[in-house]
């Protein structure tokens, strides 16, 4: 049987980074994906005939620019093309939009309010410098500030002294930005309502958190640090769906020599003495390795797939206290032609971008009740693209495609799982939520795919279908994540690691978990170094 | 205004039909959202026409705050730099503001038109800031920018051609003093380091001022300036602009990019004791310890104009880049401002060298001129300040 | 030590709450002329008893001591001044709406109806609670410093921190691990891991949020209970007692104290403004127009106050104004007292039980529910209540036989959508029906009652907001942040200007360590010079 140097669980672009690294490190690299397809959350697919759907993610800013480079994703056919605009729809008939001229984008605000016009840039210039500070730390191992060791302590210096070079002001000012609610945050800078609800959506996309929850400022980072062609902040699409994300990244890993095999579902890790051998597939086959790279969450991993006996009981106990609850919904919907928008003007490029139908901090927050009392929000918050007016490869010419991303639904009713009936409850909840601003929308609608918490744990293996494989909290975040003291890749098995958002520094497609893990993994193997950083 | 601004990604002044009909070189320029003109023929031609004749400069972007009320002055006083309680009515002032630290927002001329009406005109927005500084004043503030149309009127025969287009009551008009003739706002006051005025109206009244100007290059020669003419001029006066010489402390991404007055060379307008403002407690301590930085006048050796260079001591050390530099027809010197880190440009003023990089046939010759620390402004006619004006 | 011979002049403090009154004492002793001048006609803030019916005596806002700093208490001789406990170790007994009950004491189960609890939650429970109670520990020594401020490099700061990072380490690997883990947590998570009965979650699921603007499931609500449990009463961390002749006896005490010291201490003279000159503090002008002038002025007024209103902006930066002007002080807690004729009859309650702290929290999921509702300025459908009746443990406060129960009320916000005062007389009422679903035969006895609402508490008591703290207990107004950056040493950015109240590190609850530390922190600045 052949000994792979190592063997990738799960074919999520977490997963493919990993094994590409390793694959141009030189070592024999296996993926093995449960689906049929690969691309765990980051896929293209045709659910519909004629229809491309990005069914999970759907829109592209964080993946690693280091990454795209070192991977020559382009080489393998990703283009990412930025769009322009958003908006949100007012209950008046009015909305707020947003643009990337900056005058124009300017005047917008100033339809609203004078002042927060002019508070705009003070706000942006505030997120850019926590931008700057937290980026140079999503390429590195996270420091055990327990440890003596030479390495953690030289990463706890580098970080005490980044922070150290904000100045005695903008320290205090970052210490408030990782504590404070994105309300409250707002809540310095703006005065209008329907300005901090637009800004404040970040601020809770895939977080079990509130608008008003302390923690949710730091979250809106998670959509404000990517970068597209060294825009920071900026936003664009994958050409083709978020599924070129992952085929270019497997494109890049076979031209490496790595091997991915689909409809191959992990059912055992092989642990012996306290080492990982391999895995055994629910079918029977088995596969040896000298290392083992989960991409799943960390729950998946050791709850599911390593025998319990061979981890330490404390370890084990926080494991199952990660704090994983999902906390969104997805629709992607087949439309027969554009629908239409009243408020907006025909020509507007915000209907090219995200639309929200959620006007106030009170909506917002309203939503998060009903998620805490276990149901999905009456009046949720919706991030409503429609891509193939600037991608024109996902639907045939004059149809288009709309993806909707639905805050908040949780993993499991207050009444037990979802059933069809929900589901469909569910589905209608949104789409009366759009056709409210949109009159002729739900004629257009040719097919429409429901997916709860529950449908993505189901197909993707997110447990509770979180999207970020495990809350974005300060209990879950840095030397955190995903449990304290083993925060660096590794696990209380040797040769077992963990590559996937449940890892520093967590969700999105960003693809630094993978990379950082790979590090890791070629320190301990002694090969030869393909990740930058340290 | 209305929803269908994105449209219009960049707005016409009020002069615009008739700058737009001036610019024959369609050289536009990006100006607070307006489209501005950068260059209406030559910037020589208009560059000389500053230093010769007279110019017109529409300068409608500016941003513009009205503030009104019995706490104005208190307002303004604990706002900027100066001792705005001196300031008269009918009379303007060049002011600085600070934050916290010390670190200059922006400067800009404060009119005071009585003692609880002012109006603020400045390059940057900061609506945020100033209501924040009104708590506790009893003060409304109104951005009046798109309000108010501005024209300057610029050059050694400005006096003559505005007399002669019927504007009353320039003669005995001081510098920083403003009049009010044919129901527009004319003040003594000017970027260009010249004789000049700067004139202030309703957008309607915009065009018909321009016309009745022009209507006088039967005897003068009148020119419409753009931004590129202008930005010659200013150096050579020794202004400095924000976010080209210093970034404003709330535009800088990082906190070590922020300067003091002292470090602009703006000492004189900061008095200690009219009682507490902005930043007093910061420029205290720092006058105490020593700035850090030092914006001086250059005087370059040879003629080429070093934009971006950085300056060195003895030809290696980094010591400061330059932030604005020129050749000046008028001075015949190559004169910059720099920012230095002091003691450099300060007491250490000896074998500075500049950086310059001079293309020549597509290719970049790295050159090394020794530099001059001088005096500004570089620029200053007694014909500046005369009162009244010498005619032409 | 030249310094302390030269005469170290006239303070005025602002002010006669407890962290006032403990200013003022330090400083006295320490040979300060003071002069404590206060707005109301007692002294005590807060911290007061009041009468609300003839004979009937309530702790008029504060009503249970858990915190008291056991430094001031014992710089100060706060028991020769007249201080004692009627009770040290209150039991707490959380009620759920079906009539069962569970009483707790320091981690321990002591009794439960209805439900009993579980062994392991019961093992759980005594290990969650002595981990809180070494984390709460570790941070006790850090009430009573001065906060560092980052970036510095003076010594101080650089040891404090320091220091912190050692006793951080001194915790242990997996002590200090827990600590990082749970320092920003939310405490329904902690809760929800350890534990199953929601009576007990419920408790300290409230206990962690009284007086803040936080539900349970807030982050930075587990650190809000360690703070709450930092307090040792008698040696015991986190107990709660009650002082003899109520709340104000414990100002009153503190009063003697100070007055012992030779502090001058004036009622009746609110103060107008702070006088400044030449960029210090002068001294303050009083409502009626005189003048008390000072070489400092220390403020136990909150930060708002203090700046925008005393002080008033001219004297400040607009910078630091911006941050006064965004320190959250929203009220979250109303207080209900009631004057009764009879000893009410609590469901499913012996006497004994009664003696006690009585909460209503049957789970944190009823505590975060009372919380939604305050976020919207609306108040709690079924609010979370903390009652106490301590005329069981001290007869003096009502007549023979006659009883008065003190309620403290959350949510209740201060910014009430439609206004307080269509409201006040229907949110009395609903609370009494609700105390009548514990307590049936309450109503009955009732003979008066008082609901003093957040407005009420900023009107009657010159707290911003009706903020209990001075300024929300959270992690963005913790420690060196508190009550804002630039002011969070107790000197404020006006030389001679101090601050010394619960808006101040550590914050609000009858504590006195703010005043203690405001003290520390001038005697300081005098040895140096400025």
């Amino acid at each position: 049987m052949k000994l792979y140097d190592a063997i990738v669980l799960g074919a999520g672009h977490n997963g493919l980074t990993t094994a590409c690294y390793l694959a141009r490190a030189g070592l024999s690299v296996l993926v093995l994906e449960r689906n049929p397809h690969i691309g765990g959350a980051a896929v293209s697919r045709e659910l519909y005939p004629g229809w491309t759907y990005s069914n999970c993610s759907y829109v592209c800013s964080l993946l690693r620019p280091e990454i795209t480079r070192d991977l020559e994703l382009p080489r393998f056919g990703l283009q990412v093309v930025p769009y322009d605009g958003s908006c949100v729809f007012t209950q008046d008939g009015d909305y707020l939009a947003s643009y990337n001229d900056h005058e124009v984008h300017r005047r917008e605000i100033a339809r609203h309010s004078k002042r927060d016009d002019e508070a705009y840039d003070r706000y942006a210039l505030a997120v850019m410098r926590q931008c700057r500070f937290i980026k140079p730390l999503l390429m590195r191992m996270p420091p055990d500030p327990t440890s003596l060791k030479p390495r953690d302590l030289g990463e706890l210096l580098y970080l005490l002294r980044r922070f150290n070079d904000l100045g005695e002001m903008e320290m205090y000012d970052t210490i408030r930005f990782w504590t404070m609610s994105i309300a409250e945050y707002l809540d310095e800078f703006f005065e209008s309502d329907v300005v901090k609800a637009q800004l404040a959506g970040s601020g809770i996309i895939g977080t079990a958190l509130g608008v008003c929850s302390p923690g949710s400022a730091y979250v809106l980072l998670h959509h404000y640090m990517g970068e597209v062609d060294g825009t920071i902040g900026a936003w664009g699409f994958a050409r083709g769906g978020m599924g070129a994300i992952t085929q270019a990244m497997a494109a890049s890993l076979k031209a490496s020599g790595g091997e991915i095999l689909a409809d191959a579902e992990v059912a055992q890790v092989t642990v012996e003495g306290g080492v990982a051998k391999g895995v055994v597939l629910a079918n029977g086959d088995e596969y040896k390795a000298r290392t083992v790279i989960s991409n799943m969450d960390v729950k998946r991993t050791f709850l599911n797939t390593v025998e319990a006996r061979e981890l330490p009981g404390d370890f084990l106990e926080q494991v199952r206290r990660f704090k994983i609850r999902g906390s969104s919904g997805k629709l992607n919907i087949a439309l027969d032609g554009l629908p239409s928008f009243p408020a907006l003007p025909d020509d507007s490029p915000a209907r090219r971008g995200d639309m929200h139908f959620t006007d106030s901090i009170e909506r917002l927050e309203r939503a998060y009740d009903d998620w805490k009392a276990g149901t999905w929000s009456a009046d949720p918050y919706l991030d409503t693209l429609i891509p193939t007016q600037t991608d024109p490869t996902m639907a045939p010419p004059g149809k288009h495609m709309m993806t909707v991303f639905v805050q908040y639904a949780p993993p499991k009713l207050a009444t037990g799982p979802w059933t069809d009936a929900d589901r469909t409850a569910f589905g209608e909840t949104v789409i009366n939520q759009i056709a409210d601003y949109s009159p002729d929308f739900k004629d257009l609608i040719l097919h429409a795919e429901v997916r709860t918490p529950q449908d993505l744990e189901n197909e993707v293996g997110l447990t509770e279908g979180n999207i970020f494989q495990g809350e974005l909290t300060f209990d879950q975040l840095l030397f955190n994540r995903p449990v304290p003291g083993y925060a660096q890749y590794r696990s209380p098995i040797t040769g077992l690691y963990l590559c996937g958002s449940s890892a520093h520094p967590g969700g999105g497609v960003m693809a630094a978990p993978g990379a950082n893990a790979a590090r890791e993994v070629l320190r301990d193997l002694r090969a030869k170094q393909t990740v930058r950083g340290s | 205004m209305t929803k269908l601004h994105f449209r219009t990604a960049r707005l016409e002044t009020p002069f615009h039909p008739r700058t737009s009909a001036a610019c024959e070189t369609n050289e536009w320029v990006n100006w607070a959202g307006y489209t501005t003109v950068n260059v209406y023929s030559q910037v020589e031609k208009e560059y000389f026409a500053v230093r010769n004749g007279t110019t017109l400069f529409d300068l409608s972007p500016m941003i513009k705050y009205r503030v009104r009320g019995a706490g104005a002055t208190a307002f303004f006083n604990r706002l900027v730099t100066r001792d705005v309680t001196k300031l008269k009515p009918g009379r303007v002032a060049y002011v600085v503001w600070c934050d916290d630290a010390g670190h200059v927002l922006d400067d800009g001329t404060l009119f005071c038109f009585a003692q609880d009406d002012y109006r603020l005109c400045c390059q940057e927005r900061q609506l945020d800031w100033l209501l924040d500084s009104a708590i506790g004043f009893e003060v409304s503030i109104e951005e009046e920018s798109e309000e108010i149309a501005a024209l300057a009127v610029q050059g050694p025969t400005s006096f003559s051609v505005l007399t002669a287009a019927g504007f009353t009551g320039l003669d005995s008009l001081r510098p920083f003093g403003i009049a009010e003739s044919e129901g527009i706002t004319v003040s003594r006051t000017g970027f260009t380091g010249d004789l000049g005025y700067e004139l202030w109206m309703a957008p309607d009244q915009a065009v018909e001022v321009w016309d009745r100007i022009m209507a006088q290059r039967g005897n003068y020669d009148i020119q419409p300036i753009g931004s590129a003419a202008l930005d010659l001029v200013r150096i050579e006066a020794g202004f400095i602009a924000t976010n080209l010489d210093f970034v404003s402390a709330e535009q800088a991404l990082r906190h070590t990019r922020g300067r003091s007055p002292f470090e602009l060379g703006l000492g004189r307008l900061v008095d200690f004791e009219k009682g507490h403002f902005n930043g007093r407690r910061a420029l205290l301590a720092e006058r105490q310890a020593g700035a850090k930085y030092l914006l001086v006048g250059l005087d370059i050796e040879g003629n080429k104009p070093a934009d971006g260079s950085l300056v060195y001591l003895r030809q290696r050390k980094e010591v400061g880049h330059i932030t604005s530099a020129m050749w000046s027809p008028t001075c015949k010197r190559n004169l910059a401002l720099a920012m230095l880190r002091r003691p450099y440009g300060d007491s250490i003023t000896k074998d500075l060298w500049t950086e310059i990089y001079v293309l020549k046939e597509l290719k970049y010759d790295r050159q090394m001129a020794r530099c001059h620390v001088v005096e500004r402004p570089f620029f200053n006619p007694p014909r500046r300040t005369a009162t009244p004006p010498l005619p032409y | 030590m030249s310094a302390r011979k030269t005469d170290p002049g006239k303070t005025v403090i602002i002010g006669g709450g407890h962290n006032g009154l403990v200013a003022a004492s330090y400083l006295a002793r320490a040979g300060h002329h003071v002069t404590l001048l206060e707005a109301a006609g007692q002294l005590g803030g807060a911290a007061v008893t009041g009468e609300i019916a003839p004979g009937f005596k309530a702790p008029t806002v504060a009503h249970i001591l858990h915190l008291l700093s056991p430094t001031v208490a014992r710089d100060l001789q706060l028991e020769s001044h007249g201080l004692s406990l009627s009770a040290k170790r209150l039991d707490t007994v959380n009620l759920d709406e079906a009539g069962g009950h569970v009483s707790l004491r320091d981690g321990q189960v002591l009794r439960a109806s209805r439900s009993p609890i579980s062994d392991d939650d019961k093992a759980n429970l005594a290990k969650l609670h002595r981990r809180l109670v070494r984390f709460a520990g570790a941070l006790r020594h850090y009430l009573e410093r001065q906060a560092p401020r980052l970036g510095t490099r003076n010594t101080d700061d650089l040891v404090t921190l320091g220091k912190l990072g050692l006793s951080l380490r001194l915790l242990g690997k997996q002590d200090m691990r827990e600590f990082l883990r749970i320092a920003g947590i939310n405490v329904y998570d902690v809760l929800e891991d350890e534990l199953a009965n929601p009576l007990i979650k419920g408790a300290y699921g409230l206990d962690a949020v009284l007086g803040t603007h936080l539900g349970p499931r807030s982050p930075g609500s587990l650190i809000t209970l360690l703070y709450r449990m930092a307090g040792r009463v008698d040696g015991a961390a986190g107990a709660l007692a009650l002082p003899r002749g109520g709340m104000g006896a414990v100002t009153q005490a503190l009063a003697k104290a100070a007055q012992a010291a030779g502090a001058e201490l004036r009622c009746d003279s609110p103060v107008a403004r702070i006088l400044v000159d030449g960029d210090r503090a002068v001294g303050v002008e009083l409502d009626d127009g005189t003048t008390v002038p000072a070489d400092r002025v220390v403020s136990n007024a909150d930060p708002k106050r203090t700046f925008l209103e005393l002080l008033g902006p001219g004297e400040l930066d607009t910078g630091f104004l911006r941050r006064i002007k965004h320190l959250r002080m929203r009220g979250t807690a109303a207080k209900l007292n009631l004057a009764l004729d009879g000893l009410p009859g609590f469901r499913g309650l012996s006497p004994e039980d009664l003696m006690g702290r009585i909460l209503v929290a049957p789970s944190a999921d009823y505590v975060e529910r009372a919380f939604n509702h305050v976020k919207y300025g609306e108040l709690s459908d079924k609010p979370a209540l903390e009652i106490t009746l301590p005329t069981l443990q001290d007869a003096s406060l009502a007549p023979g036989g006659k009883h008065v129960c003190s309620v403290v009320v959350h949510y209740a916000p201060y910014d009430l959508k439609g206004g307080w005062d269509q409201a006040r007389e229907a949110f009395a009422d609903k609370l009494i029906a609700q105390l009548a679903h514990y307590a049936p035969d309450l109503p009955d006895k009732l003979v008066a009652r008082q609901l003093i609402t957040p407005l009420d508490l900023e009107r009657d008591f010159r707290m911003t907001g009706g903020q209990w703290h001075h300024g929300e207990l959270a992690l963005d107004q913790f420690y060196m942040l508190r009550p804002v950056p630039g002011a969070g040493q107790y000197a404020t950015p006006l030389p001679g200007l101090y601050l010394c109240g619960a808006g101040c590190h550590p914050g609000g609850g009858v504590m006195g360590a703010a005043g203690l530390n405001a003290a520390k922190r001038v005697l300081a600045d005098q040895e140096a010079g400025t």
